[in-house]
């Protein structure tokens, strides 16, 4: 039994790095559009801000497993089609995006007013003050619920298996499809998604520690 | 603009300016002149106008109509008139010309003292990190707080915090500052220094207008004193004037009786 999975390393290697491929680039995709669209919906004007806010609430209210479904499935009937990689990737982006919209409007929401006001009386410019002002305070607030985000991306990418893609998961039981070692396999891949992410909210804590003196 | 020729212009010329939030009339047709080298306190009851004025003259609050005018140059607007705001930027520099010090302080947390007051100077005026730190330290040391320019706000009591907030906007070198209920937050024995601060600019010739329920203050410090009441200008003069007991503006006569009450 040993042999077989030692025999298969390599293989679910292979999938490991897809999975951390696919969360990375999840991760850096909707920390992009999910910060430029927060900003949107805190300051933007009205119009913006319907469509963030509708946008984010749809997206939300969705099963990430229907949307990636959608994108892979149903997209091609308006004529786009993705090949399935991409179309799991964009999926686990639009779901992570609408979260990142979430927390950065809670983050900066939670900066009191007075200080964009202090900022506008010394002249800074708008994007001056998000810099200087807003975002360094407010990155404190960001933090744990983002990074908590960082591990579901994490755990969602395995939803990627469900469109043949081989990630970790699909690895896993692929080589359980040959070996019928299902117990010992299974806990690899946990052990593996575990390490991950333990790693990641220890990482957490020692940036949160480091912002610490921000404000409280 | 013909005033503006003249041999002492305001440097200040608010001109029937009104605003309504939804359909409550703040600002009723205000007028006001502020001369340079002039320190004018605003006072008037809680709901009167007086910030929302003080709000408007460095445009952190829009207006509905009238024009606002720092040393000539139309405020919030392109025009005197029309409606169309200013671009971001030229907003910007506008409130650069205006020192704001707010009742909450609303010092930068994550900043020391001294990063306060150089965050503008480098950003918005341009000045290197080592000439922004000069003039921090400078500004801190007209405060009397040099021994506190690398503490955090935090570190700092609500007096010090004020005093900082100061140093910030004057740091700017403002063409006028505006003062708005500076020391409502404070600890009634903190008040006196950072009011010795106020009165020490005013002395250098800093053009201010304030708002204040400070009584004391208003009367020996300031050059005029503005009344406002249901968001207009209710009396304008000389404090002897409008502090005098007898007064015959009925409201203005109402208010001080209902202050001396409370206060002494």
């Amino acid at each position: 039994m040993l042999s077989q999975i030692l025999y298969a390393l390599p293989f679910l290697a292979k999938g490991f790095a897809l999975t951390l491929w696919v969360s990375l680039l999840v991760v850096v995709l909707s920390l992009i559009a999910g910060v430029t669209l927060g900003v949107g919906l805190v300051y933007g004007p009205t119009p913006l801000r319907w469509a963030v806010r509708i946008f984010s609430d749809t997206i939300r209210g969705i099963p990430i497993l229907v949307l990636m479904f959608f994108v892979y499935y149903g997209l091609p009937a308006i004529g786009l089609h993705l090949p399935s990689f991409w179309a799991a990737v964009l999926a686990l982006t639009l779901f992570k995006t609408a979260q990142v919209i979430e927390y950065l409007r809670g983050a900066v929401g939670s900066i009191p007013k007075g200080q964009s006001e202090a900022a506008m009386a010394i002249g800074l410019t708008f994007r001056q003050r998000l810099t200087y002002v807003i975002f360094p305070q407010a990155f404190r607030r960001f933090l744990p619920p983002w990074i908590n985000g960082v591990t579901d991306a994490v755990k969602g990418s395995a939803l990627v298996s469900l469109l043949g893609i081989t990630d970790l998961m699909q690895a896993i039981n692929q080589v359980i499809g040959r070996t019928y070692e299902a117990m010992p396999l299974y806990i690899l891949g946990a052990l593996i998604y575990f390490a991950v992410n333990y790693a990641l909210s220890l990482a957490s804590r020692r940036l949160e520690r480091r912002f610490a003196f921000i404000r409280e | 603009m013909s005033d503006a020729s003249n041999a002492s212009p305001a440097l200040l010329d608010v001109r029937d300016v009104s605003k309504a939030f939804g359909t409550v009339e703040v600002l009723r047709s205000v007028s006001l002149q502020v001369k340079r080298g002039e320190v004018v306190t605003v006072i008037g009851p809680s709901g009167s106008g007086k910030t929302t004025l003080l709000r408007c003259v460095n445009f952190l609050e829009s207006y509905d109509s009238g024009s606002i005018r720092i040393d000539g140059k139309e405020v919030g607007y392109r025009e005197a008139g029309t409606r169309q705001r200013r671009s971001e930027r030229d907003l910007a520099s506008m409130r650069a010309e205006t020192g704001m010090v707010f009742q909450s302080f609303n010092l930068f947390p994550h900043l020391t003292a001294a990063g306060n007051i150089m965050l503008g100077l480098t950003k918005v005026r341009g000045k290197s990190q080592a000439e922004a730190r000069q003039a921090a330290e400078h500004w801190l040391g007209r405060v009397g707080l040099a021994h506190k320019a690398d503490s955090l706000p935090a570190e700092l009591s609500g007096g010090q915090q004020q005093r900082v907030g100061i140093a910030r906007a004057v740091a700017m070198e403002p063409k006028i500052l505006l003062l708005d209920e500076i020391t409502s937050a404070l600890d009634p024995e903190l008040v006196g220094e950072v009011l010795a601060v106020v009165r020490s600019l005013a002395e250098d010739g800093m053009t201010m207008l304030m708002v204040t329920h400070e009584m004391a203050f208003a009367r020996d410090a300031s050059s005029r004193i503005v009344f406002m009441a249901d968001g207009g200008v209710s009396a304008v003069g000389p404090p002897k004037e409008i502090l005098a007991a007898e007064t015959s503006n009925e409201r203005l006569r109402t208010f001080l009786a209902r202050f001396r009450a409370s206060h002494f």
